[in-house]
């Protein structure tokens, strides 16, 4: 019978990550780590932002980058799901569209790493759906 | 959507959109009466009854950035083509319960999915938020409750990748205790 992952795990966990914390990870404040947004309104979720946010996460934690990875609504760019905002700390944020796994590792080697601009970036819209 | 697991990503972010504080997902397994029941219960601001009735409508949605909004209907078409419906209870000011139920021998009947690593993403992007989960199946019930988490964590964040991932497996764990199809 296999073990069953339960509270008292959690415990050894909370150990293990608090031992490995440092103290200048400690005080990290949001503003000091990379944001990145994934949207998750339906045409996200049905065009598969799901395995983009689980690859984030697990990949920006491998690759020791301090991030927060949120859920967003529908940012407006539909046509182009997957799509994700990153924000590196000082500078705008940018939206990348038609976002796999394997334009996400890019998206964390290139620009989140070193700055390095790619192809897919979205351009902030300002018109509304009326329109205007 | 490809599963129900995505679903139901989908329809949480609606209950955390109408800022529940507290979110519950409920899964009922009952292949002996043929019914597998999916209810999601929210204490959000609720809809009136005209809202209730426009909510299923592609063409009706509540954000700005575009003109349809695809999640019930979706949802509603997926479980009324197995034979089943989806009927949503609400409350302004209250909350909204939504009950959908698909046939469970049904061919059309979507794959469950990755419920676990749904869960996990949701409960991980919304610290703030209670969220309650409980499967029923013929052969245990399984539940699943945040606060009992973040009593656990103290003041460690359970958006932490490593809680993340403890979520995820503590649930899937659970689900094939119970033989959670």
């Amino acid at each position: 019978m296999t073990k069953i992952t339960s509270l008292a795990d959690l415990r050894k966990i909370k150990s293990d990550v608090e031992a490995k914390m440092s103290l200048r990870e400690r005080s990290e404040t949001p503003d000091s780590m990379v944001q990145i947004r994934v949207a998750m309104a339906t045409c996200g979720i049905a065009s598969g932002a799901k395995i983009v946010m689980d690859y984030m996460i697990t990949e920006l934690d491998k690759r020791s980058i301090p991030a927060v990875v949120t859920q967003t609504g529908c940012m407006g760019y539909c046509y182009a799901e997957p799509t994700i905002e990153v924000t590196r700390p000082g500078h705008q944020p940018i939206v990348f569209g038609y976002v796999d796994s394997k334009k996400a590792d890019q998206i964390i080697e290139k620009y989140i790493k070193n700055g390095e601009l790619l192809e897919g970036i979205i351009p902030v819209n300002y018109e509304n759906i009326e329109g205007k | 959507m490809k599963d129900l697991a995505l679903h139901i990503l989908d329809i949480l972010q609606n209950s955390v959109t109408a800022g529940a504080t507290l979110i519950e997902l409920k899964i009922d397994e009952m292949p002996a009466q043929d019914k597998y029941l999916v209810k999601f219960i929210d204490n959000g601001k609720g809809m009136d009854e005209e809202m209730v009735q426009k909510v299923t409508d592609p063409f009706f949605t509540t954000r700005t950035t575009r003109k349809v909004g695809l999640g019930l209907p979706l949802l509603k078409q997926n479980a009324e083509r197995t034979g089943g419906y989806l009927i949503i209870h609400s409350t302004q000011g209250k909350g909204t319960e939504i009950e959908t139920q698909f046939t469970f021998s049904h061919f059309d009947r979507l794959p469950t999915g990755d419920i676990a690593g749904t869960l996990a993403l949701t409960v991980s992007s919304y610290p703030a938020i209670e969220f309650k989960y409980t499967h029923i199946t013929p052969q245990g019930i399984f539940k699943f409750d945040t606060l009992e988490i973040k009593e656990e964590l103290g003041d460690l964040t359970i958006s932490n990748p490593r809680v993340i991932a403890f979520i995820k497996d503590l649930i899937n764990d659970n689900l094939k205790d119970i033989k959670a199809s």
